[in-house]
């Protein structure tokens, strides 16, 4: 029987994980996302997991990276400057097509920045991020209920893939406290073909290939490939009120909720609005976002960053002259009537 | 003598192959070593290797076992993950002087400090090798390489680092010690302190550290035959062949 019960985002993302089927977390402290190694190291103890607290954020991806080649659910998590430093490690894996959730709860930035919540680690993360032509499969909930959901997805998809899973939202999500149902505990395997002590052959995982001069070349070929079969395989949105729509918002997230909490307002006084929220950040609901959005009079993309998703939007759709940008940097936060009023201004 | 037979006999865990390793370079003799003592203990298939960013990345082409590519320095942070997760399994970290003590110097140090159960080889040759013998942070001083072309300058660059005596401090570790490959009778000593570690991580004792002086031929721009006096006269000095902790008996 699945139960339901109040959590914050954090918690939820932790206990969807063991849920999922991951036994081993390691990770380094930073705000805002330390709810989850403190929820990790205390409950991995009492389903025989493994809870390390790592050296640094460099120690946690590559901790990930030899439980992940030993064909385990591994994870880590961190916020913004931490998922930087995991960038080595992150092309690492996704050349040694190595599986494993990593979660950013991202807050403001550049460099320091501030813990406040922000999305300005979107190019980052489904652009590539760390050296070499790769993607992380990279999933956007915005509900407490869809941490829970996509946490599960994303473990499966980093194993169907062999490819390193991102999960990424902003500081909100994170201390959101809201109902959510648990489904029940899956079970999985550990014993890949692909994974150490097989002991069938042996097995190198491997980012290196000198020898003969194009298996670099053919490698990354594959890798293409599969990328490829992955955008045919995953087109993860949502659409609220699009079939009679002549305006949009395009946003993810937080910024997604006060969009979509907006357009009762806008549609009372006249504004024929809808929302289209991609889940899937990459790969990117394109094809989807195109013929959502073909005959729209305005597409408002809303952001908590400077033209990250806004450029993913544009090339997407053939009329892209429509897009018009709303943008909160810094860790500032979107109102419900900030939102209505940049929509009456230019509509 | 059962030493001697050991040491000369192909191990069965070690392919068959030409090494790319330059003539009078230390890791052949060091892989040599540690297949030997794969197959005396009969570990060979639940042994995971990490293997370094440098000349001895490859070493999964000599050593028959599953090998995972570590990033420049990360090596013990993978083995790490993989002994978490395989407790029943021996995870050994080779790595250079580079990877140990320069880049991946907070992964060393953090790794002996929690007291992993893997075991680190440790191959210092006061250079950087795959590179082309930039300076490293085992570097002597007044040694000349590619980026200290005058000698290794105390007051700029510093003065070499000793891993043993920096592991020695930590409370953890189970067992470290110094060793050099220059003659048979420093490789056989070598063979039998191998043993030890891996001996210590079959029985779970902990985390066990073994250093071994080996000669850069190439970039020291030496002979073998010379390479091998400048460690026994020069390099020892710095880095004496000792064993520092042994808590596992």
């Amino acid at each position: 029987m699945s139960k339901k019960e109040l959590m914050k985002g954090n918690e939820a993302l932790a206990e969807a994980s063991i849920i999922a089927g991951c036994r081993y977390y390691f990770g380094y402290p930073i705000t805002p996302q330390n709810e989850v190694p403190a929820y990790m190291s205390k409950r991995l103890p009492e389903v025989g997991g493994v809870f390390v607290q790592a050296e640094s954020e460099l120690a946690s991806i590559n901790m990930v990276y030899g439980a992940a080649a030993t064909g385990v659910r591994a994870m880590t998590s961190s916020s913004s400057p931490g998922i930087s430093l995991m960038q080595e490690g992150l092309s690492y894996m996704a050349g040694c097509e190595m599986p494993a959730l990593i979660v950013n709860v991202m807050r403001g930035g550049p460099g320091l920045g501030n813990i406040a919540p922000s999305q300005a680690d979107y190019l980052q993360s489904v652009k590539g991020g760390g050296h070499g032509d790769y993607h992380l499969i990279v999933l956007s909930p915005s509900s407490v209920q869809e941490i829970v959901d996509l946490t599960i997805l994303a473990f499966d998809y980093a194993f169907k893939y062999r490819n390193p899973a991102m999960l990424m939202f902003d500081g909100i999500l994170r201390q959101m406290s809201e109902p959510v149902v648990l489904p029940q505990f899956k079970e999985i395997k550990s014993d890949y073909e692909w994974a150490l002590g097989q002991g069938k052959k042996q097995n190198i995982i491997r980012s290196l290939f000198l020898v003969p001069e194009n298996k670099l070349e053919l490698h990354n070929l594959h890798l293409q490939g599969k990328y490829q079969q992955i955008k045919n395989e995953i087109n993860l949105y949502e659409t609220y009120l699009c079939d009679d729509a002549e305006y949009f918002f395009v946003a993810y997230g937080t910024p997604s909720r006060v969009c979509r909490a907006s357009i009762e307002v806008l549609r009372n006084k006249g504004v024929k609005i809808g929302l289209f929220r991609p889940i899937s950040l990459w790969p990117f609901p394109d094809n989807s976002l195109k013929k959502t959005v073909g005959n729209a009079n305005k597409i408002f993309v809303v952001e908590m960053a400077y033209n990250q998703l806004e450029q993913d939007v544009a090339l997407s759709i053939e009329n892209k002259d429509k897009i018009v940008r709303f943008n909160k940097l810094g860790g500032a936060i979107f109102t419900e009537e900030e939102i209505i009023n940049f929509v009456i201004k230019n509509v | 003598m059962e030493n001697l037979k050991a040491l000369y006999k192909t191990p069965k865990s070690l392919i068959k192959k030409n090494m790319h390793y330059c003539p009078g370079c230390g890791h052949s003799i060091v892989h040599k070593l540690i297949a030997g003592i794969l197959d005396e203990f009969d570990i060979q298939d639940k042994t995971f290797f990490v293997a370094p960013v440098g000349c001895a990345v490859l070493m999964y082409d000599y050593i028959d076992c599953d090998t995972v590519e570590a990033p420049h320095g990360r090596a013990p942070a993978i083995a790490t993950g993989i002994k978490r997760t395989k407790p029943e399994n021996i995870v050994i970290s080779y790595q250079g002087d580079g990877d140990l003590l320069a880049i991946g110097t907070a992964e060393t140090i953090h790794t002996a400090n929690r007291g992993e159960n893997i075991t680190v080889i440790f191959i210092n040759n006061a250079i950087y090798g795959m590179t082309g013998g930039q300076m490293a942070p085992t570097t002597l001083i007044g040694q000349k390489t590619l980026t200290s072309p005058k000698g290794r300058n105390l007051l700029t660059e510093g003065a070499p680092i000793r891993a043993c005596e920096l592991i020695n401090s930590l409370d953890a570790p189970v067992f470290i010690e110094r060793c050099k490959v220059t003659d048979s009778k420093s490789i056989i000593k070598t063979r039998n302190v191998l043993k030890k570690a891996l001996k210590y991580q079959i029985e779970k004792k902990g985390y066990s550290f073994v250093e071994i002086l080996s000669s850069c031929p190439t970039n020291w721009g030496l002979s073998p035959i010379d390479s091998n006096k400048w460690i026994d006269e020069k390099l020892t000095e710095i880095f004496p062949v000792k064993n520092f902790r042994d808590n596992g008996v």
